[in-house]
Protein backbone atom coordinates (compact mmCIF):
# COMPACT_ATOMS: atom_id res chain seq x y z
CA UNK A 1 0.00 0.00 0.00
CA UNK A 2 1.80 3.43 -0.75
CA UNK A 3 1.11 6.45 0.97
CA UNK A 4 -1.66 8.11 -1.07
CA UNK A 5 -3.50 4.90 -0.45
CA UNK A 6 -3.03 4.78 3.25
CA UNK A 7 -3.99 8.80 3.30
CA UNK A 8 -7.50 7.85 1.67
CA UNK A 9 -8.03 5.49 4.22
CA UNK A 10 -6.47 6.96 7.19
CA UNK A 11 -9.67 9.58 6.05
CA UNK A 12 -11.83 6.94 6.85
CA UNK A 13 -10.19 6.13 10.24
CA UNK A 14 -10.25 9.96 10.91
CA UNK A 15 -13.63 10.51 10.11
CA UNK A 16 -15.57 9.92 13.46
CA UNK A 17 -13.17 12.09 15.52
CA UNK A 18 -13.51 15.03 13.52
CA UNK A 19 -16.33 17.55 13.26
CA UNK A 20 -14.25 19.68 10.40
CA UNK A 21 -15.35 17.12 7.38
CA UNK A 22 -14.10 19.61 5.02
CA UNK A 23 -11.05 19.68 6.45
CA UNK A 24 -10.38 16.25 6.90
CA UNK A 25 -10.95 15.84 2.74
CA UNK A 26 -8.54 18.22 2.15
CA UNK A 27 -6.01 16.78 5.17
CA UNK A 28 -2.13 16.91 3.45
CA UNK A 29 0.63 14.90 5.44
CA UNK A 30 1.26 18.14 6.85
CA UNK A 31 -2.35 18.00 8.51
CA UNK A 32 -1.72 17.99 12.45
CA UNK A 33 -4.52 15.97 14.10
CA UNK A 34 -5.07 18.18 16.84
CA UNK A 35 -4.23 21.43 15.85
CA UNK A 36 -6.25 21.63 12.56
CA UNK A 37 -8.52 18.94 12.89
CA UNK A 38 -9.36 19.50 16.21
CA UNK A 39 -9.52 16.23 17.41
CA UNK A 40 -9.76 15.37 21.36
CA UNK A 41 -6.17 14.50 22.59
CA UNK A 42 -7.98 11.49 23.85
CA UNK A 43 -9.27 10.26 21.40
CA UNK A 44 -5.95 9.70 19.35
CA UNK A 45 -5.64 6.36 21.61
CA UNK A 46 -9.50 5.78 19.76
CA UNK A 47 -7.38 6.19 16.43
CA UNK A 48 -4.59 3.88 17.33
CA UNK A 49 -6.89 0.98 18.18
CA UNK A 50 -9.13 2.09 14.49
CA UNK A 51 -6.32 2.12 13.01
CA UNK A 52 -4.24 -1.52 14.19
CA UNK A 53 -7.49 -3.04 12.91
CA UNK A 54 -7.94 -1.12 9.73
CA UNK A 55 -5.03 -2.28 8.81
CA UNK A 56 -4.41 -5.13 10.39
CA UNK A 57 -1.25 -4.45 12.51
CA UNK A 58 -0.21 -3.30 15.59
CA UNK A 59 1.17 -0.08 17.30
CA UNK A 60 3.19 -0.07 20.40
CA UNK A 61 3.57 2.51 22.74
CA UNK A 62 6.60 4.54 21.29
CA UNK A 63 5.52 4.24 18.08
CA UNK A 64 1.95 5.47 19.31
CA UNK A 65 3.58 8.79 20.16
CA UNK A 66 4.78 9.91 17.23
CA UNK A 67 1.16 10.20 15.49
CA UNK A 68 0.43 13.58 15.94
CA UNK A 69 0.11 14.46 12.16
CA UNK A 70 -1.23 12.65 9.20
CA UNK A 71 2.67 12.17 7.82
CA UNK A 72 3.72 10.55 10.87
CA UNK A 73 0.57 8.53 10.99
CA UNK A 74 1.71 7.22 7.59
CA UNK A 75 5.01 6.75 8.39
CA UNK A 76 3.74 4.67 11.25
CA UNK A 77 1.57 2.76 9.71
CA UNK A 78 3.69 1.84 6.54
CA UNK A 79 6.23 0.82 8.76
CA UNK A 80 4.03 -1.73 10.49
CA UNK A 81 2.60 -2.62 6.81
CA UNK A 82 5.93 -2.95 5.76
CA UNK A 83 6.92 -5.48 8.69
CA UNK A 84 3.90 -7.52 8.39
CA UNK A 85 4.44 -8.19 4.87
CA UNK B 1 -36.36 33.65 53.77
CA UNK B 2 -34.24 32.87 50.87
CA UNK B 3 -34.92 33.63 46.92
CA UNK B 4 -38.51 32.69 45.40
CA UNK B 5 -37.33 28.99 43.09
CA UNK B 6 -39.34 28.72 39.91
CA UNK B 7 -39.83 26.41 36.84
CA UNK B 8 -38.89 27.45 33.48
CA UNK B 9 -38.62 24.19 31.43
CA UNK B 10 -39.27 20.76 31.78
CA UNK B 11 -37.44 17.70 29.55
CA UNK B 12 -38.48 14.18 30.14
CA UNK B 13 -37.94 10.80 28.42
CA UNK B 14 -40.91 8.45 29.13
CA UNK B 15 -41.76 5.31 28.49
CA UNK B 16 -45.09 6.58 27.39
CA UNK B 17 -43.87 9.75 25.47
CA UNK B 18 -40.58 11.63 25.36
CA UNK B 19 -40.73 15.31 25.20
CA UNK B 20 -43.25 17.73 27.09
CA UNK B 21 -46.21 17.41 24.34
CA UNK B 22 -46.03 14.04 23.93
CA UNK B 23 -45.85 13.06 27.58
CA UNK B 24 -48.72 15.81 27.97
CA UNK B 25 -50.95 13.74 25.67
CA UNK B 26 -50.11 10.62 27.34
CA UNK B 27 -50.71 11.39 30.89
CA UNK B 28 -54.20 13.19 30.29
CA UNK B 29 -55.02 10.12 28.06
CA UNK B 30 -53.79 7.36 30.56
CA UNK B 31 -51.28 6.11 28.06
CA UNK B 32 -49.55 2.93 29.08
CA UNK B 33 -45.73 2.65 28.17
CA UNK B 34 -45.55 -1.00 29.80
CA UNK B 35 -44.63 -3.74 27.25
CA UNK B 36 -43.52 -7.08 27.45
CA UNK B 37 -40.14 -8.02 27.02
CA UNK B 38 -39.35 -11.00 24.77
CA UNK B 39 -35.72 -11.01 26.14
CA UNK B 40 -36.90 -11.15 30.17
CA UNK B 41 -38.47 -14.41 29.25
CA UNK B 42 -35.29 -15.65 27.33
CA UNK B 43 -33.71 -15.05 30.96
CA UNK B 44 -36.67 -17.05 32.80
CA UNK B 45 -37.20 -13.91 34.94
CA UNK B 46 -40.58 -13.84 36.61
CA UNK B 47 -41.29 -10.30 35.58
CA UNK B 48 -41.17 -9.81 31.86
CA UNK B 49 -42.67 -6.81 31.32
CA UNK B 50 -41.19 -3.15 31.79
CA UNK B 51 -41.47 0.16 30.95
CA UNK B 52 -38.38 1.60 28.14
CA UNK B 53 -38.59 5.08 25.95
CA UNK B 54 -38.89 4.66 22.29
CA UNK B 55 -35.49 6.26 22.31
CA UNK B 56 -33.05 6.18 19.33
CA UNK B 57 -29.93 7.44 19.31
CA UNK B 58 -30.94 9.43 16.65
CA UNK B 59 -32.23 11.80 18.46
CA UNK B 60 -29.54 12.87 20.21
CA UNK B 61 -28.70 13.83 16.05
CA UNK B 62 -28.74 18.25 17.25
CA UNK B 63 -27.73 17.58 20.77
CA UNK B 64 -24.16 16.96 21.38
CA UNK B 65 -21.59 16.82 18.84
CA UNK B 66 -21.03 14.15 16.13
CA UNK B 67 -17.88 13.16 18.00
CA UNK B 68 -18.87 12.74 20.96
CA UNK B 69 -22.27 10.88 19.84
CA UNK B 70 -20.09 8.01 18.25
CA UNK B 71 -19.01 6.14 21.09
CA UNK B 72 -21.75 7.17 23.66
CA UNK B 73 -23.34 3.86 24.55
CA UNK B 74 -24.73 4.49 27.80
CA UNK B 75 -28.75 4.81 27.86
CA UNK B 76 -28.85 6.60 30.91
CA UNK B 77 -26.45 9.08 29.79
CA UNK B 78 -27.98 9.31 26.98
CA UNK B 79 -31.90 9.97 28.13
CA UNK B 80 -30.27 12.24 30.75
CA UNK B 81 -28.74 14.70 27.77
CA UNK B 82 -32.10 14.42 25.84
CA UNK B 83 -33.69 15.81 29.12
CA UNK B 84 -31.95 18.05 30.05
CA UNK B 85 -31.14 20.01 26.90
CA UNK B 86 -34.91 19.83 26.03
CA UNK B 87 -35.27 21.79 29.53
CA UNK B 88 -32.92 24.11 28.54
CA UNK B 89 -34.34 24.73 25.09
CA UNK B 90 -37.61 24.34 26.47
CA UNK B 91 -36.66 27.52 29.03
CA UNK B 92 -35.75 29.42 26.19
CA UNK B 93 -32.07 29.13 25.90
CA UNK B 94 -29.61 28.39 23.24
CA UNK B 95 -27.81 24.98 23.37
CA UNK B 96 -24.59 26.25 22.89
CA UNK B 97 -23.03 29.08 25.42
CA UNK B 98 -19.47 30.00 24.48
CA UNK B 99 -18.21 31.22 28.05
CA UNK B 100 -18.88 29.50 31.42
CA UNK B 101 -21.56 30.03 32.69
CA UNK B 102 -20.64 30.66 36.70
CA UNK B 103 -24.27 31.13 37.86
CA UNK B 104 -25.82 27.84 36.00
CA UNK B 105 -25.13 24.50 37.83
CA UNK B 106 -26.46 21.17 37.38
CA UNK B 107 -27.72 18.36 39.73
CA UNK B 108 -28.22 15.22 37.85
CA UNK B 109 -29.03 11.92 39.35
CA UNK B 110 -28.28 8.04 39.08
CA UNK B 111 -28.15 5.16 40.34
CA UNK B 112 -25.97 2.24 38.63
CA UNK B 113 -23.84 3.38 35.67
CA UNK B 114 -24.99 1.77 32.70
CA UNK B 115 -23.83 -1.77 32.91
CA UNK B 116 -24.01 -3.07 29.42
CA UNK B 117 -20.73 -0.25 29.39
CA UNK B 118 -19.53 -2.22 32.07
CA UNK B 119 -19.95 -5.38 30.68
CA UNK B 120 -18.16 -4.01 27.51
CA UNK B 121 -14.72 -3.47 30.16
CA UNK B 122 -15.11 -6.59 31.81
CA UNK B 123 -15.35 -8.42 28.96
CA UNK B 124 -12.34 -6.50 27.12
CA UNK B 125 -10.30 -7.14 30.05
CA UNK B 126 -10.60 -10.33 31.39
CA UNK B 127 -9.88 -11.45 27.46
CA UNK B 128 -6.70 -9.63 28.01
CA UNK B 129 -7.69 -6.82 25.51
CA UNK B 130 -7.84 -3.85 27.49
CA UNK B 131 -5.85 -1.98 25.07
CA UNK B 132 -8.87 -2.28 22.50
CA UNK B 133 -11.02 -0.31 24.96
CA UNK B 134 -10.39 2.87 24.13
CA UNK B 135 -11.24 6.61 25.48
CA UNK B 136 -15.03 6.30 25.65
CA UNK B 137 -15.28 3.66 28.56
CA UNK B 138 -14.08 5.97 31.95
CA UNK B 139 -16.55 9.21 31.29
CA UNK B 140 -19.30 6.10 30.93
CA UNK B 141 -19.28 3.88 33.91
CA UNK B 142 -18.46 6.61 36.12
CA UNK B 143 -21.29 8.32 38.23
CA UNK B 144 -20.94 11.27 37.43
CA UNK B 145 -20.58 10.63 33.23
CA UNK B 146 -24.36 12.05 33.37
CA UNK B 147 -23.80 15.82 34.73
CA UNK B 148 -20.42 15.73 32.82
CA UNK B 149 -22.13 15.47 29.67
CA UNK B 150 -24.80 17.92 30.55
CA UNK B 151 -22.46 20.40 31.53
CA UNK B 152 -20.06 20.14 29.51
CA UNK B 153 -22.32 20.76 27.02
CA UNK B 154 -23.93 23.94 27.69
CA UNK B 155 -20.82 24.98 29.39
CA UNK B 156 -22.02 25.16 33.07
CA UNK B 157 -20.17 26.57 35.65
CA UNK B 158 -21.57 26.55 39.11
CA UNK B 159 -22.25 23.31 41.00
CA UNK B 160 -22.01 20.47 39.24
CA UNK B 161 -23.56 16.99 41.33
CA UNK B 162 -24.67 13.89 40.67
CA UNK B 163 -26.64 12.57 43.39
CA UNK B 164 -27.83 9.05 44.16
CA UNK B 165 -30.17 8.20 46.47
CA UNK B 166 -31.88 5.16 45.14
CA UNK B 167 -35.90 5.85 44.44
CA UNK B 168 -35.40 9.00 45.75
CA UNK B 169 -32.94 10.34 43.47
CA UNK B 170 -35.20 12.42 41.32
CA UNK B 171 -37.22 14.50 43.79
CA UNK B 172 -33.44 14.91 45.66
CA UNK B 173 -31.88 16.51 42.74
CA UNK B 174 -34.75 18.57 42.75
CA UNK B 175 -34.61 19.69 46.27
CA UNK B 176 -30.89 20.20 45.97
CA UNK B 177 -30.96 22.71 43.04
CA UNK B 178 -33.99 23.74 44.83
CA UNK B 179 -31.77 24.89 48.32
CA UNK B 180 -28.61 26.37 46.23
CA UNK B 181 -30.86 28.87 44.64
CA UNK B 182 -32.84 29.54 47.96
CA UNK B 183 -29.72 30.33 49.45
CA UNK B 184 -28.30 32.31 46.87
CA UNK B 185 -25.18 30.50 45.81
CA UNK B 186 -26.75 30.13 42.19
CA UNK B 187 -29.12 31.68 39.92
CA UNK B 188 -30.19 28.81 37.48
CA UNK B 189 -29.72 25.08 38.43
CA UNK B 190 -30.65 22.41 35.91
CA UNK B 191 -31.69 19.22 37.45
CA UNK B 192 -33.29 15.77 37.40
CA UNK B 193 -32.65 12.84 37.17
CA UNK B 194 -31.86 9.20 34.58
CA UNK B 195 -32.25 5.66 34.94
CA UNK B 196 -31.66 3.09 32.69
CA UNK B 197 -32.52 -0.44 34.17
CA UNK B 198 -29.91 -3.04 32.08
CA UNK B 199 -31.20 -6.62 32.41
CA UNK B 200 -28.54 -7.33 35.18
CA UNK B 201 -30.20 -4.57 37.58
CA UNK B 202 -33.23 -5.75 36.54
CA UNK B 203 -32.40 -9.40 37.49
CA UNK B 204 -31.68 -8.22 40.95
CA UNK B 205 -34.84 -6.81 41.39
CA UNK B 206 -36.53 -9.77 39.91
CA UNK B 207 -34.86 -12.10 42.53
CA UNK B 208 -35.62 -10.31 45.42
CA UNK B 209 -39.65 -10.98 44.47
CA UNK B 210 -40.63 -7.71 44.82
CA UNK B 211 -41.82 -7.37 40.43
CA UNK B 212 -44.90 -7.96 39.25
CA UNK B 213 -44.91 -11.53 37.66
CA UNK B 214 -49.01 -11.94 37.28
CA UNK B 215 -49.63 -9.80 34.09
CA UNK B 216 -46.89 -10.98 31.59
CA UNK B 217 -49.52 -11.41 29.04
CA UNK B 218 -51.35 -8.00 30.38
CA UNK B 219 -48.40 -5.83 30.20
CA UNK B 220 -50.60 -2.49 30.32
CA UNK B 221 -52.14 -4.32 33.27
CA UNK B 222 -49.18 -5.25 34.87
CA UNK B 223 -48.56 -2.07 36.88
CA UNK B 224 -51.66 -1.97 39.40
CA UNK B 225 -50.66 0.93 42.26
CA UNK B 226 -52.97 0.49 45.57
CA UNK B 227 -55.08 -2.25 43.72
CA UNK B 228 -55.85 -5.24 45.57
CA UNK B 229 -54.12 -7.15 43.09
CA UNK B 230 -50.70 -5.23 42.92
CA UNK B 231 -48.53 -7.87 42.79
CA UNK B 232 -44.91 -6.31 42.78
CA UNK B 233 -43.87 -2.51 40.64
CA UNK B 234 -42.33 -2.95 37.18
CA UNK B 235 -39.13 -1.21 36.23
CA UNK B 236 -38.70 1.32 34.03
CA UNK B 237 -36.69 3.82 32.33
CA UNK B 238 -36.18 7.24 31.38
CA UNK B 239 -35.09 10.86 32.33
CA UNK B 240 -36.67 13.88 33.74
CA UNK B 241 -35.32 17.55 33.83
CA UNK B 242 -36.39 20.72 35.42
CA UNK B 243 -34.66 24.41 34.64
CA UNK B 244 -34.97 25.57 38.00
CA UNK B 245 -34.55 29.84 38.24
CA UNK B 246 -34.17 32.41 41.05
CA UNK B 247 -37.48 33.96 40.74
CA UNK B 248 -36.33 37.63 39.97
CA UNK B 249 -33.39 36.12 37.83
CA UNK B 250 -36.64 34.87 35.61
CA UNK B 251 -38.50 37.66 35.39
CA UNK B 252 -35.52 39.61 34.37
CA UNK B 253 -34.81 37.51 31.11
CA UNK B 254 -38.83 37.49 30.56
CA UNK B 255 -38.90 33.84 31.21
CA UNK B 256 -42.02 31.89 31.16
CA UNK B 257 -42.40 30.15 34.57
CA UNK B 258 -43.88 27.04 34.49
CA UNK B 259 -44.84 26.26 38.67
CA UNK B 260 -43.24 27.62 41.68
CA UNK B 261 -40.96 25.27 43.96
CA UNK B 262 -42.38 26.08 47.21
CA UNK B 263 -40.58 24.05 49.27
CA UNK B 264 -39.02 20.66 50.37
CA UNK B 265 -37.38 17.92 52.55
CA UNK B 266 -34.90 15.27 52.06
CA UNK B 267 -34.34 12.91 55.04
CA UNK B 268 -33.78 9.26 56.12
CA UNK B 269 -35.59 7.35 59.29
CA UNK B 270 -32.25 6.13 59.97
CA UNK B 271 -33.09 2.49 59.15
CA UNK B 272 -34.70 2.58 62.73
CA UNK B 273 -38.58 1.63 63.91
CA UNK B 274 -39.26 0.19 61.12
CA UNK B 275 -37.15 1.05 58.66
CA UNK B 276 -34.02 -1.03 57.06
CA UNK B 277 -32.49 -1.31 54.08
CA UNK B 278 -35.51 -1.61 52.43
CA UNK B 279 -38.39 -0.29 53.97
CA UNK B 280 -39.10 3.48 54.76
CA UNK B 281 -39.18 3.73 58.53
CA UNK B 282 -43.03 5.77 58.98
CA UNK B 283 -41.25 8.35 61.15
CA UNK B 284 -38.84 9.32 58.90
CA UNK B 285 -41.57 9.81 56.05
CA UNK B 286 -43.92 11.76 57.92
CA UNK B 287 -41.21 13.98 59.02
CA UNK B 288 -39.69 14.36 55.38
CA UNK B 289 -43.46 15.38 54.20
CA UNK B 290 -43.83 17.85 57.57
CA UNK B 291 -40.39 19.01 57.21
CA UNK B 292 -41.78 20.23 53.33
CA UNK B 293 -44.46 21.72 54.05
CA UNK B 294 -42.80 24.09 56.63
CA UNK B 295 -40.27 24.76 54.22
CA UNK B 296 -43.02 25.67 52.15
CA UNK B 297 -44.76 27.50 54.73
CA UNK B 298 -48.40 26.03 53.81
CA UNK B 299 -50.79 24.54 55.79
CA UNK B 300 -51.69 20.63 54.49
CA UNK B 301 -55.05 22.21 53.88
CA UNK B 302 -53.76 23.79 50.58
CA UNK B 303 -52.74 20.77 49.07
CA UNK B 304 -54.63 19.52 45.95
CA UNK B 305 -52.73 16.21 45.24
CA UNK B 306 -50.64 13.74 46.33
CA UNK B 307 -48.16 12.59 43.85
CA UNK B 308 -47.03 9.43 45.87
CA UNK B 309 -44.32 6.85 45.44
CA UNK B 310 -47.19 4.42 45.28
CA UNK B 311 -45.13 1.42 43.29
CA UNK B 312 -47.75 -1.05 43.54
CA UNK B 313 -46.19 -3.44 46.32
CA UNK B 314 -47.58 -4.16 49.97
CA UNK B 315 -45.79 -0.73 51.05
CA UNK B 316 -48.50 1.29 49.14
CA UNK B 317 -51.02 0.87 52.02
CA UNK B 318 -48.32 2.09 54.50
CA UNK B 319 -47.37 4.84 52.39
CA UNK B 320 -51.14 6.35 52.51
CA UNK B 321 -51.42 6.20 56.09
CA UNK B 322 -47.86 7.79 55.94
CA UNK B 323 -49.16 10.75 53.77
CA UNK B 324 -52.59 10.42 55.95
CA UNK B 325 -50.67 11.18 59.10
CA UNK B 326 -48.29 13.50 57.87
CA UNK B 327 -51.15 15.77 56.21
CA UNK B 328 -53.34 14.88 59.22
CA UNK B 329 -56.19 14.73 56.58
CA UNK B 330 -58.42 11.80 56.09
CA UNK B 331 -61.76 10.01 53.87
CA UNK B 332 -63.09 12.90 51.79
CA UNK B 333 -60.90 15.04 53.26
CA UNK B 334 -57.72 13.80 51.73
CA UNK B 335 -56.53 15.40 49.07
CA UNK B 336 -56.58 13.77 45.29
CA UNK B 337 -53.82 11.00 45.04
CA UNK B 338 -52.62 9.62 41.97
CA UNK B 339 -49.31 7.35 41.22
CA UNK B 340 -47.54 7.89 37.73
CA UNK B 341 -46.64 4.26 38.06
CA UNK B 342 -49.66 3.15 36.94
CA UNK B 343 -48.67 4.42 33.20
CA UNK B 344 -45.08 4.06 33.37
CA UNK B 345 -43.66 1.75 35.93
CA UNK B 346 -41.20 2.40 38.55
CA UNK B 347 -37.97 4.46 36.87
CA UNK B 348 -36.08 4.11 39.98
CA UNK B 349 -33.50 6.79 40.12
CA UNK B 350 -35.68 8.49 37.11
CA UNK B 351 -39.02 8.43 39.27
CA UNK B 352 -38.79 11.46 40.96
CA UNK B 353 -37.89 13.85 38.11
CA UNK B 354 -40.28 11.88 35.37
CA UNK B 355 -43.43 11.99 38.29
CA UNK B 356 -42.32 15.56 39.02
CA UNK B 357 -42.51 16.51 35.31
CA UNK B 358 -45.85 15.10 35.06
CA UNK B 359 -46.93 17.11 38.80
CA UNK B 360 -45.83 20.13 36.72
CA UNK B 361 -48.01 19.54 34.29
CA UNK B 362 -50.87 18.66 35.94
CA UNK B 363 -50.74 22.36 37.52
CA UNK B 364 -50.13 24.19 34.46
CA UNK B 365 -52.89 22.00 32.40
CA UNK B 366 -55.44 21.57 35.84
CA UNK B 367 -56.13 18.12 35.58
CA UNK B 368 -55.01 15.20 38.37
CA UNK B 369 -54.18 12.32 35.99
CA UNK B 370 -55.71 8.74 36.15
CA UNK B 371 -54.55 5.75 38.25
CA UNK B 372 -54.37 3.23 35.46
CA UNK B 373 -55.68 -0.71 36.15
CA UNK B 374 -57.34 0.50 40.06
CA UNK B 375 -60.46 -2.06 39.21
CA UNK B 376 -59.69 -3.18 42.44
CA UNK B 377 -58.54 -0.78 45.31
CA UNK B 378 -57.12 -2.33 48.31
CA UNK B 379 -60.09 -2.09 50.99
CA UNK B 380 -58.03 -0.78 53.75
CA UNK B 381 -56.53 2.42 51.00
CA UNK B 382 -60.20 2.81 50.95
CA UNK B 383 -60.98 3.37 54.43
CA UNK B 384 -58.03 5.20 54.48
CA UNK B 385 -59.03 8.00 52.18
CA UNK B 386 -62.10 6.80 50.50
CA UNK B 387 -62.67 6.06 46.70
CA UNK B 388 -63.44 9.71 45.73
CA UNK B 389 -59.78 10.48 45.97
CA UNK B 390 -58.30 7.96 43.78
CA UNK B 391 -59.41 9.27 40.10
CA UNK B 392 -59.41 6.45 37.74
CA UNK B 393 -60.23 8.47 34.93
CA UNK B 394 -58.72 11.96 34.28
CA UNK B 395 -60.20 15.01 36.47
CA UNK B 396 -60.60 18.41 35.40
CA UNK B 397 -60.19 20.44 38.44
CA UNK B 398 -57.84 23.33 39.40
CA UNK B 399 -54.58 21.61 40.93
CA UNK B 400 -52.97 24.89 42.73
CA UNK B 401 -50.10 22.90 44.72
CA UNK B 402 -49.12 19.19 44.62
CA UNK B 403 -47.00 17.50 47.25
CA UNK B 404 -44.71 14.99 45.78
CA UNK B 405 -42.74 12.55 47.38
CA UNK B 406 -40.50 9.58 46.74
CA UNK B 407 -38.95 6.67 49.06
CA UNK B 408 -36.17 4.43 48.74
CA UNK B 409 -33.83 1.89 49.55
CA UNK B 410 -31.65 2.89 52.23
CA UNK B 411 -34.40 3.92 54.06
CA UNK B 412 -34.25 7.89 52.34
CA UNK B 413 -36.66 10.31 51.67
CA UNK B 414 -37.33 13.34 49.60
CA UNK B 415 -40.65 15.29 49.47
CA UNK B 416 -41.43 18.35 47.02
CA UNK B 417 -44.01 20.83 47.41
CA UNK B 418 -44.63 22.81 44.16
CA UNK B 419 -47.03 25.39 43.64
CA UNK B 420 -48.95 27.76 40.67
CA UNK B 421 -46.60 30.47 40.09
CA UNK B 422 -48.29 33.66 41.48
CA UNK B 423 -46.69 37.16 42.27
Amino acid sequence: MDRTAILSELKKVLSPYTENKEQLNGITEDTDLIKDLKINSANLVDIIIDAESQYNIEIDFDAAEKMYNVGNCIDVISEKLNKTA
Amino acid sequence: MGNRVVITGLGVVSPNGIGVTDFLKAIQNGVSGIKFVPEYEDLKFNCQVAGHPEFEWEQLRNYISETSLYGLKGKGIAYGIKAALDAWMDAGNEIVSEETLWETGCVFGSSVADTDVIKTAITRVDAKESKKLGSRVVEQIMNSGITAYISGRLGLGNKIINNSAACATGTQAIFMGYEYIKYGMAKRMVVGSSEFVDRYVFGGFDSMRVLSRKFNDEPERASRPMSMSAGGFVPGSGAGAFVLEDLDYALNRGATIYAEVLGGSTNSGGQRNGGSMTAPSSAGVVRCIQDAMNDAKINPAAIDLVSGHLTATIADKLEIQNWVEALKRKGDNFPLVNSLKSMVGHCLSAAGSIEAVAAVLQIKHNFAHANLNLEDPNPEILELIGANNLPVTKVDRVINVVAKANFGFGDVNSCLIISKYAN
